[in-house]
């Protein structure tokens, strides 16, 4: 990926609205909701700049719908929101997986159930990673940890959202969408090197009418169609995995975390590690397809595991399906926008360390 | 010998799914005839509903793709958004109009949408068998109001189109039915000045069709359509409720 070389000082939401653009992203629909309104703010300004459209919709019902219709014609689009209103987006996800659209959404989770509060939360990670929506199917999560990381993840996700034709969530909390850090953006995609598309639908001029669908009534259909995007998962599964070690080369405990639980982890590691604890942190990038291979592996080794996450323990049972019982996984789970402090993460650590090496 | 009747070629050559006496097989036919004569096939784009007609996409010789129920119009409005240039329109029943879709048909046509709602009332949900519609009428029994529509219980017959009209967004609102074929000739004529309307840009179009089904309504094919001209056109009279076009060429 081309970066520019200027590094420029950018709020979290600005900057997975310019990564969008600068990747191709030219249609928007969206409704405000706390802690993202800066995500339709930014795009109501520069995507007329640069010749798109944005569209506030009377709901987050109607806007994966109108994204829904853009993809179809062709247009790289994405939505943003967070927890209630991708809540109200489900039916359209489902639809998305079964008609095959190439879609991006932005999910800025904030406490929970219901209106919850607005706080930095991770409690929709079952929500994001198993489909909130009907049916068999399945969205990538990306999970950024970093300003520079989620400019990195917006602008591959419309690549990963071609390719697969699939929805890509990008998954982040109030943290990553109203931090300002520096960030070095990737270079403005010329919109002629876009992959061309040969199933929208954009007028049969010349061409045999095409049909964009998710209805198979016929017996049997169905399932094929099912296998198909089976098959299709487990290519994504094969070829997507994304993930981070720290200092796992020789610990003999690991912390799991994802997005901004991670690097308050990272912080909690280091910490641990200038107590002469031997500590290191395993931070997955995609949630889905979850990096459960590399989690085996290390467990193979380090049977010490304490799970991390600003919600009830969610991931936690991922990691404990992927390790088996080869190591004990251990929940430090903080739910209803609670977010600690490395320090307080540390004490954890440390006690849960310590704990290990007494028995 | 002179050839004075022809299929349109924008149905493709399959029999339609629909029940005898059924007005979604008329409606199709006046849509693709419209498409053909304004040279449209390589332009138009369709939406077709949850209901009876979820299908169409196997009728229409065009490009098509489907949108859950009720999301019809915001789906065309990413579309048009993308492709400006072509021929927009959904094809909805009045429970996906009117009911679940209200919101996004309300919004669609007050932004001034530049596509085109074709809007099928037969006052039932017919795909689900024949539930109350918000569309069905006073004292009218369906399954889930076996005794009959009460406004004070069910609440009150919804004259959507009436509505739309209203909104500085719609450019065109018509009622027309297809019963019989003085009807059926002005519901062509409608559907065409809604696509023109929409092609010129002025806004929002919608054409109401009232369309029989005469299996949830219990009656034969030819009950079905007297019912329409005695009964429902009393209901929901026929007729332009909006006409921006018309404004306009008296104001040229
Ligand atoms: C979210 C959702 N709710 C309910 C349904 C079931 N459903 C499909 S079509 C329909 C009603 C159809 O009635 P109408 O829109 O009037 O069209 P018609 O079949 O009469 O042409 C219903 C309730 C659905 N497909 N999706
Ligand atoms: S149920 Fe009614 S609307 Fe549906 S196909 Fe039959 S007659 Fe037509």
């Amino acid at each position: 990926m081309k970066r520019d070389e200027e590094l420029v000082l950018m709020k979290g939401a600005h900057v997975l609205g310019e990564a969008a653009i600068r990747a191709g992203c030219r249609y928007y629909f969206g409704y405000p909701i706390t802690p993202q309104n800066e995500v339709p703010e930014y795009m109501s300004q520069r995507l007329p700049e640069v010749g798109g459209t944005f569209l506030q919709s009377e709901s987050e019902l109607a806007a994966i719908n109108m994204v829904i219709g853009a993809s179809m014609a062709g247009g790289r689009v994405m939505t943003s929101s967070s927890s209630p209103g991708i809540s109200l987006m489900q039916e359209g996800l489902s639809y998305i997986a079964g008609q095959e659209l190439s879609v991006v959404v932005s999910d800025m989770i904030r406490g929970g159930p219901g209106l919850g509060n607005v706080a930095p939360s991770q409690s929709d990670y079952f929500q994001a990673t198993r489909g909130g929506g009907h049916g068999d199917y399945r969205q990538i999560v990306l999970a950024p940890a970093s300003i520079q990381e989620l400019a990195d993840l917006t602008y591959e996700a419309f690549d990963l959202a071609d390719r697969y034709r699939m929805a890509v969530m990008i998954l982040g909390d109030g943290m990553v969408s109203q931090m300002m850090e520096p960030v070095r953006l990737p270079v403005m995609r010329d919109l002629n090197d876009l992959p061309k598309k040969d199933w929208i639908l954009d007028g049969a001029e010349g061409r045999p009418s095409r049909i964009v669908r998710s209805l198979y009534l016929d017996l049997g259909v169905l399932e094929e169609h099912n296998w198909k995007l089976v098959r299709k998962y487990e290519i994504v599964e094969r070829e997507e995995v994304r993930y981070e070690h720290f200092m796992t080369d020789d610990a003999n405990m690991l912390v799991v975390a994802f997005g901004t639980a991670a690097r308050i982890a990272k912080g909690a590691v280091k910490r641990a590690r200038r107590e002469g604890l031997n500590v290191g942190l395993f931070r997955p990038i995609t949630l889905w397809p979850f990096p459960k291979d590399e989690l085996r592996e290390l467990s193979r080794r380090i049977h010490n595991i304490l799970v991390f996450e600003f919600n009830a323990g969610q991931m936690a049972e991922d990691v404990q399906a992927a390790v088996c019982d080869q190591a004990e996984v251990i929940s430090y789970a903080r739910p209803g926008g609670t977010v600690p402090t490395a320090q307080e993460v540390a004490r954890v650590i440390a006690g849960q360390y310590y704990q290990r090496e007494i028995q | 010998m002179k050839k004075v009747f022809t299929k349109t070629p924008v149905l493709k050559p399959v029999p339609f799914h629909y029940c005898p006496g059924c007005g979604h097989s008329i409606a199709h036919r006046l849509v693709a005839e419209v498409i053909d004569e304004m040279g449209m096939r390589g332009k138009a784009i369709g939406i077709p509903p949850a209901g009876c007609a979820v299908l169409a996409y196997n009728y229409f010789d065009i490009d098509m793709g489907e949108a859950p129920h009720g999301r019809g119009t915001a789906v065309a409005t990413g579309i048009k958004r993308v492709l400006p240039d072509r021929l927009v329109f959904s094809y909805q029943g009045d429970g996906d109009v009117a009911a679940i879709g209200t919101a996004e048909t309300f919004h669609s046509a007050n932004r001034g949408e530049c596509i085109t709602c074709i809007f099928i009332n037969n006052g039932v949900y017919g795909m689900t068998g024949g539930q109350m519609a918000p569309t069905t009428m006073v004292g009218q029994p369906t399954t889930t109001s076996p005794g009959g529509r009460d406004p004070k219980f069910h609440g009150h017959t919804l004259k959507f189109t009436e509505i739309l009209a209203q909104l500085p967004g719609t450019a065109y609102a018509v009622r027309t039915a297809v019963h019989k074929p003085a009807a059926i000739r002005k519901a062509k004529a409608a559907i065409r000045k809604a696509f023109e309307v929409q092609m010129a840009g002025l806004g929002f179009s919608v054409v109401e069709i009232l369309s029989p089904c005469p299996t949830n309504w219990k009656m034969t094919p030819v009950q079905a359509i007297k019912w329409i001209d005695k009964q429902v056109t009393k209901e929901f009279p026929i007729g332009v409720f909006k006409d921006l076009s018309a404004e306009k060429s008296h104001a040229d």
